[in-house]
């Protein structure tokens, strides 16, 4: 291989796994000596779980590439007939997403305009 | 010696490492990390990425939203500098679901390779599972079993990366649509299911309810202030809760 070929998988490690991967080596050496029952696991845990919560939030509402072509309204009405799936058999995540995309993809193809 | 060796830690490793491959293989996320990779496959084909970078960008990163952000970036021309900047704001979120996770599965002789694998399986879908399934299972047990179901998921998103790479043309807008909504409809309802303290559910709606909020108004770093307002407020109020 020559540096030419070899640049591309460079920047991968640069641009994409070093920045990516150090997050997960700091966690590392700060989960050193937290014990699984203590306070500090309850706390950090909610930050994490708002954090995944931001995330659904801006995918559905600040929505990447081709899902935002798809109507807003469409994408919310989508998630929230996906919980009423979730709750009516049983908090089942299957359901929840079987019903939900299946409104999406109906919803889209009567409401998008192309 | 090599017989000795493998009675002394071997077998639970094993045992955890298969039930971890179980688990993950009934796992709902199977399916949602499957969706989700073919339409990362797909978009690192229509930016112009060769398929061995595309499939090793699964493998090394393993986290499709910091993907797309890196495809997004080095594909609009932006310097690899500039991809890593961003990269490392959207891995951030990672900190916090390692933090917890550990301290679950580790035991006293977990090795550090073990932890530092555990570490690098971290994903959404694998902190769900392994939070819900590995308290099950016998502490020795528990890297192993993290780390199954970690090969077990990445394997299964590294296929489905190279299929959607190859897809890619012939895949309809509107089916691409859905692929990236399950995402979202998958988190939404497994932490929903999953978050039993009242700091957990509470968390959940004002992440929510926040991010928006912060985007709307353009703070910046809106996934870290979400995390650390809305996280350390629902843990207080789930505090002050249980005290009355």
């Amino acid at each position: 291989m020559t540096l030419q070929e070899l640049a591309p998988y460079l920047i991968l490690i640069v641009a994409g796994f070093l920045p990516h991967e150090a997050w997960r080596w700091v966690g590392v050496v700060l989960a050193y000596g937290i014990d699984e029952d203590s306070e500090i696991i309850v706390w950090v845990r909610a930050i994490a779980t708002a954090i995944l919560a931001a995330v659904v939030a801006k995918i559905l509402i600040f929505s990447p590439g081709a899902l935002a072509g798809v109507p807003l309204w469409v994408r919310l009405s989508a998630a929230f007939i996906g919980m009423v799936a979730f709750f009516l058999v049983r908090q089942s995540v299957l359901a929840a997403v079987l019903a939900g995309t299946g409104a999406l993809l109906l919803g889209s193809l009567l409401f998008t305009q192309h | 010696m090599a017989q000795r060796r493998i009675g002394s830690d071997s077998p639970q490793s094993f045992e955890g490492f298969y039930a971890g491959l179980k688990g993950g293989s009934r796992s709902i996320f199977q399916l949602v990390l499957f969706g989700t990779f073919v339409s990362v496959g797909a978009l690192g084909h229509d930016l112009g990425f060769p398929a061995t970078f595309v499939v090793l960008s699964t493998v090394l990163m393993w986290a499709a939203p910091a993907q797309v952000i890196m495809f997004s970036a080095l594909g609009a021309g932006a310097p690899p500098l500039e991809a890593a900047i961003a990269v490392s704001l959207s891995a951030m979120r990672l900190l916090p679901m390692v933090v917890s996770l550990l301290p679950v599965i580790r035991s006293e002789r977990t090795r550090l390779s073990e932890l530092l694998l555990v570490a690098h399986f971290t994903a959404v879908s694998m902190w769900i599972e392994t939070l819900r399934l590995a308290p099950a299972r016998p502490r020795a047990e528990r890297a192993a079993f993290a780390n199954g179901i970690g090969t077990y998921f990445l394997a299964t998103s590294s296929l489905a990366t190279l299929l959607g790479f190859h897809l890619a043309r012939l895949l309809p807008e509107t089916l691409v649509a859905a692929l990236l909504f399950l995402t979202p409809m998958s988190f939404l309802a497994s932490v929903t299911r999953s978050s039993r303290l009242l700091s957990d559910r509470l968390a959940f709606i004002a992440g929510l309810v926040l991010a928006p909020v912060l985007v709307i108004y353009e703070v910046g770093l809106d996934l870290l202030w979400t995390g650390l307002l809305g996280g350390s407020a629902a843990y207080l109020i789930h505090r002050v809760w249980r005290r009355r």
